[in-house]
């Protein structure tokens, strides 16, 4: 916790001390980046696939919830309050008096449930079905047993009532950009004209270039936004981004490993680089169908076998944070006492002798290319195994066939970069034995001992207990074993100094509060 | 000429059929799909109610020869489908790129043109002059200069070091925002040009057709424009067809690297996703302006020597 704690600590100091000592300034113009592809999917976030399109949809939109990057929770975000019934499963929420949409129209409960009708309309197959599956009586609706959705209740236009199928924590689901709220009469305009709740409003969309957006002045946050207008550019190939960054052309930018030993090395750039452990595992899944694999002592084996701080230094430069177990350092249920596998080739050794593998054995491992989990960590691991006699055949494929053939359970082992936050129930789910493997029990990972501890933090309704039961789980899944623990994501951002406001947001760095963002006066002209 | 044009438009269908047709092939049987792609990032975990949606949606759910006979039926309508990203008609995504993509394209080659040309034909007039030497050597390094990095480097000196040019995007579209990107496109035909050139010239400069217009007392200046252009355009107007109608698949790179938002970059995207309608639709567009400069270069060919149309 002292780690996650001065962690945090750091980033406020190092992100926020300009912000307390200067009052926030109006006006200006950010050059916001969009790094994960060449386009954005579709201007109707309730539709979109993929986390590029959330860069817009951050400035556009907004969800009944959002993250709070500096409590690192859930928050209100469309509601002023909410009381919780003693079960825990029905939420009435105040709805803000104050929010509008940028049609000019203001938010009533009649919006929110349309939106999540429109969510769980099984005809318009939009992504973001899944984060209202939790509200009774979405099924029925999405199956066509019901017009209406059961769990949703408007008690007046500014009161919602929500039921929810078990006691869980809404936030997590409810705070997704595809949960954004729509105006009930946007019609068939989504996708061409968005409307949102959002600090700006849709000016222009560039296909393949950008989106611009500008100031919406009846935003329900006092003074804010403070820019004037936002242009999100798209700039996948990280070298043209280091080129754009230095030339002052974009104010922001998502640095790779060599990008950030370079920028660390720099004077001036080092001295705007805000970091955050993010909520993404990278791992080695192993096939327990895989005879080997099936035993605890050889998945023990190779986490010790391998000299994983060497892979974190040397290969990914220092730029992710060594895992110890599932649950990553942002994670409240993270265990700061636990330490992680230690390089111990003899003790792997023993262990595969103890399995019954002293001449050890040859697995298949698949992976992308990917600089930080992929073939490049994958020939650094060769050797290493080849020590304690277990022989690597490395299997190279595109990131979409790794992602159909792990589900599907085709490999023997895989690597991969796993979201394991911000929500620590849902992330330790993806080890119950009750979760499929189609869904994310990727290592087919079955045992009772730990189903035993998942099923009581699911129902715990006391926060601490909780988070103590999911630490055991976190901690049992350390010693079974069923992945190699390699390391936690460390997202790193460089941006200008005339920049201020931007929070390390741990489930996606490079999502931030636009509306937060304010320059100072040393900008350069085009952006004042 | 009319017949003649009407005649290779004709030719070239067949091969447009057997490239669509490929293509369906193909990515019909390449691994990984569009739902696999949505969790690739490993963001969120596989959501199988999803994936059932999605197929249902897409017809993805559907046998190979229904999907192959819905395609067909879909192709005769002029009907490239639905983009399973965008949910809009493949025809407005491609659409809203091919502008640019045309745009690099063009200023790529009018950029070769103008200097591959007349270097080519100037190098083969004083062969090993120093002229001949920089202009090969030139040539050779133009050849084989990895695009990419040709790029970065140009965006270095042009906008970080000089600051007289932006180093990324489409901007308003103006030509600041081209000129980049088009010189590193054009490169590589520039150096191609200006070597065909200068082998074409030089072979009709030793042809005896030129000693004997020599020989007649015909002025150089007058050879050069009579005789030795007429002949040696046949080549020239060869390369430059089969660059310009390269240029837009060879424009991927240099679509990435400088965000400029064409048909290369969105292929790209497209295949990563499996969006397989919108890599149809693309590919087959690249196709189509393939032949589309072929054909243009049949008709020129036949304009600078009426044998070609005769044959």
């Amino acid at each position: 916790m002292f780690k996650t704690l001065s962690l945090t600590a750091m980033l406020m100091l190092g992100v926020s001390t300009a912000t307390f000592a200067q009052e926030p300034r109006s006006g200006g113009v950010l050059n916001f980046v969009a790094p994960y592809g060449a386009s954005f999917a579709t201007l109707d976030i309730h539709a979109t696939p993929q986390t590029q399109d959330e860069f817009y949809g951050m400035a556009i939109h907004r969800s009944l919830y959002s993250w709070d990057s500096l409590k690192n929770e859930p928050a209100l975000e469309l509601a002023t309050s909410v009381s919780v019934s003693d079960d825990g499963k029905v939420y009435t929420y105040k709805l803000r008096d104050n929010a509008f949409f940028h049609n000019g129209r203001k938010l009533s409960a009649d919006d929110i449930i349309w939106s999540y009708k429109r969510l769980a309309t099984p005809s318009n197959a939009f992504p973001g079905a899944r984060y209202i599956a939790d509200i009774a009586g979405a099924d029925a609706f999405a199956s066509g047993k019901a017009t209406e959705i059961s769990g949703l209740k408007k008690i007046d236009d500014l009161t919602l009532e929500i039921t929810f199928t078990a006691p869980i924590n809404p936030g997590f689901n409810l705070m997704r950009t595809n949960a954004a709220i729509y105006p009930a009469d946007i019609g068939d305009k989504a996708a061409t004209n968005p409307i949102g709740l959002g600090p700006f409003k849709f000016v222009e969309h560039v296909p393949g270039s950008r989106i611009v957006v500008e100031k919406f002045d009846k935003f329900y946050e006092q003074g804010k936004p403070y820019l004037d207008k936002v242009n999100i550019v798209i700039m996948e190939d990280s070298a043209a981004r280091d080129v754009a960054f230095r030339n002052q052309e974009i104010d922001v930018t998502v640095l790779g490993p060599t990008q950030y030993v370079a920028y660390q090395g720099d004077a001036a750039l080092s001295k705007n680089i805000l970091e955050v452990a993010e909520g993404y595992t990278r791992n080695v899944g192993f096939n327990p169908n895989f005879a080997p694999f099936a035993d605890k002592r050889v998945r023990q084996a190779i986490n010790y076998a391998i000299d994983t701080k060497l892979i974190v230094e040397r290969l990914a430069k220092n730029k992710a944070y060594r895992a110890v177990s599932w649950l990553p350092l942002s994670s409240p249920a993270y265990d700061t006492t636990a330490q992680p596998y230690a390089y111990d080739p003899e003790k792997a050794k023993a262990l595969l002798a103890e399995a019954g593998f002293d001449k050890g054995f040859e697995f298949e491992l698949t992976a992308t290319q990917n600089e930080s989990w992929g073939i490049p960590i994958v020939e650094a691991i060769i050797p290493m195994l080849a020590k304690v006699g277990v022989t690597v055949k490395a299997k190279p494929v595109e990131a979409s066939v790794l992602s159909e053939v792990v589900p599907a359970g085709d490999f023997q082992a895989y690597m991969w970069s796993n979201n394991s936050g911000p929500d620590a129930l849902a992330a330790l789910q993806c080890f119950y034995s009750k979760t499929a493997q189609s869904a994310c029990n990727y290592a087919n990972y079955k045992n009772p001992e730990f189903d035993k501890l998942f099923e009581a933090a699911q129902v715990e309704r006391d926060e601490a207990a909780k988070t103590e039961l999911l630490k055991k789980a976190n901690n049992f899944l350390q010693e079974e074993a069923p992945v190699w623990f390699f390391n936690y994501n460390k997202a790193v951002m460089a941006y200008q100094p005339w920049l201020h406001g931007l929070k390390p947001n741990a489930t996606e760095l490079a999502l931030q509060d636009y509306e937060d963002i304010w320059i100072d006066e040393t900008a350069p002209a085009s952006r004042k | 000429m009319l017949r003649f044009i009407i005649r290779r438009i004709l030719q070239a269908i067949p091969t447009v059929i057997a490239v669509a047709l490929l293509i369906f092939v193909i990515f019909s049987v390449v691994p990984g799909s569009f739902t696999s792609s949505l969790i690739a990032d490993g963001r969120s975990g596989s959501d199988p109610m999803l994936v059932e949606r999605l197929n249902k949606e897409f017809g993805l759910d559907k046998s190979l020869p229904e999907r192959f006979t819905a395609y067909v039926y879909d192709l005769a309508r002029f009907d490239l489908g639905t983009s399973f990203r965008t949910r809009e008609p493949v025809t407005d995504v491609i659409g809203a790129r091919l502008w640019p993509s045309l745009k690099l394209a063009m200023a790529a080659m009018v950029f070769a043109v103008a200097f591959g040309v007349p270097l080519g034909f100037l190098a083969a007039l004083k062969p090993g002059s120093i002229l001949d030497t920089v202009t090969m050597i030139g040539a050779v390094s133009g050849l084989s200069l990895p695009q990419f990095w040709l790029g970065l480097l140009l965006m270095y000196l042009f906008a970080l070091q000089l600051g007289w040019l932006p180093s990324f995007g489409y901007g308003d579209g103006g030509l600041r925002y081209l000129i980049l990107p088009a010189i590193t496109l054009g490169l590589t035909p520039l150096a191609l040009l200006a070597r065909t050139t200068r082998a074409g010239v030089l072979e009709v400069m030793n042809a005896d057709f030129i000693r004997t217009a020599y020989s007649k007392g015909m002025s150089s200046g007058r050879v050069v424009r009579w005789h030795v252009t007429r002949n040696a355009l046949v080549l020239i107007v060869t390369t430059i067809g089969l660059q310009f109608g390269s240029l837009m698949g060879q424009a991927v790179v240099i679509e990435k690297l400088f965000s400029w938002p064409g048909l290369g970059s969105l292929l790209v995207d497209s295949v990563a996703l499996r969006d397989i309608p919108v890599v149809q639709g693309s590919i087959l567009v690249i196709v189509l302006w393939f032949l589309l400069i072929n054909t243009i270069v049949d008709v020129v060919y036949a304009a600078i020597d009426p044998r070609i149309k005769q044959d």
